[in-house]
């Protein structure tokens, strides 16, 4: 009864021409304990579909997300720092360096700055004296005239 | 589409792919080689998923074509030879021993028969899919399908009936 069904399933099955679900009742035939002597051949067979169903991949796929670098952010970045530059810049460029309240501290502190200015001037002034020597030599260069003299007198030219 | 999306695609046939991969190519560094791939060609156009009726055949075919033109390379022609050897591991039924041998020899037995053939015994008696995927994964026709299905059946139940019988190993 059963192993006369499985028989024709077999036949059928040879074929091509079982479904599916027939063939899962092979399977599930072939694959118990014990099964008529005369199919046992067939048992290798069934038994190596299960197992080979059941082998796994089991590398690793790196999938990588190409991350395309928007370039619109650059400008919202540049925007960005400008805006800040504006801010910065005008809060911070008042230059205010205070005041005195009293005046005579404020005369005292401005002579006294008046007096490093003076002699870092005369400093600067001293080295200027060495002009007059370019004066100096401009004065012998008066002989000259003396050479012209002479040479008017030579020529008779006058 | 985010990257866990496309592995809720993928993750459903991923082992199918490989198996088939495995099938065509034997050795299981090429199959897994040949199954990254795939993924990753899916990953690459993964804006067309959507337009894909099936997104399972075709990677199918993908693998099928694939693993052609692997086998068509001299490179891969020569790993057939150094693999051709193996032998299927991690079995929790290789504890049967009497059992083992002969599950081992139908994989020699099917790693002989055509590719076309051997594709069809994967995809129906490993992967249960029924006949239209099938002639559409290989794009075959329903027929063309059942015999060569019908052929490749005859020809392992042979070779197994000579081996039980004759002890021909």
């Amino acid at each position: 009864m059963v192993l006369d069904n499985i028989e024709k399933l077999l036949e059928k099955y040879e074929n091509g021409e079982t479904s599916l679900k027939e063939e899962q009742q092979l399977k599930n035939y072939f694959t118990q304990e014990t099964v008529a002597p005369h199919l046992e051949m067939y048992k290798p067979m069934f038994m190596y579909f299960l197992v080979n169903k059941q082998e796994q991949f089991t590398k690793d796929v790196p999938l990588k997300t190409k991350t395309i670098f928007n370039y619109k952010w650059i400008s919202v970045a540049a925007v960005a720092v400008l805006m800040l530059g504006f801010y910065f810049g005008t809060s911070l460029g008042n230059s205010d360096l205070g005041t005195y309240e009293d005046p005579q501290l404020a005369f005292n502190e401005f002579s006294k700055s008046m007096e490093m200015i003076s002699s870092k001037f005369n400093k600067g002034a001293s080295t200027v004296g060495y002009l007059n020597e370019v004066n100096k030599g401009t004065s012998t260069l008066g002989y000259l005239n003396e050479v012209e003299n002479t040479t008017s007198i030579i020529f008779k030219r006058n | 589409m985010t990257q866990t999306e496309f592995l809720n695609i993928v993750m459903p046939f991923k082992d199918k792919v490989f198996r088939l991969a495995k099938r065509l190519l034997v050795s299981r560094e090429e199959a897994e080689d040949a199954t990254q791939e795939v993924l990753l060609k899916l990953w690459k156009n993964k804006t067309k998923i959507a337009e894909y009726k099936n997104v399972e055949a075709f990677s199918m075919t993908m693998t099928k074509n694939y693993c052609f033109d692997r086998l068509k390379s001299k490179q891969s022609k020569n790993l057939k030879i150094v693999h051709s050897n193996y032998e299927e591991k991690n079995t929790p039924l290789q504890k049967q021993v009497e059992l083992n041998d002969s599950v081992s020899w139908v994989a020699k037995i099917i790693e002989d028969i055509p590719e076309q053939q051997k594709m069809i015994i994967q995809l129906r008696d490993i992967e249960d899919y029924d006949f239209e995927e099938i002639a559409k994964m290989l794009d075959m026709n329903n027929t063309a399908v059942r015999v060569a299905l019908s052929r490749a059946r005859k020809t392992i139940r042979e070779k197994l009936t000579n081996t039980h019988s004759y002890g021909v190993r």
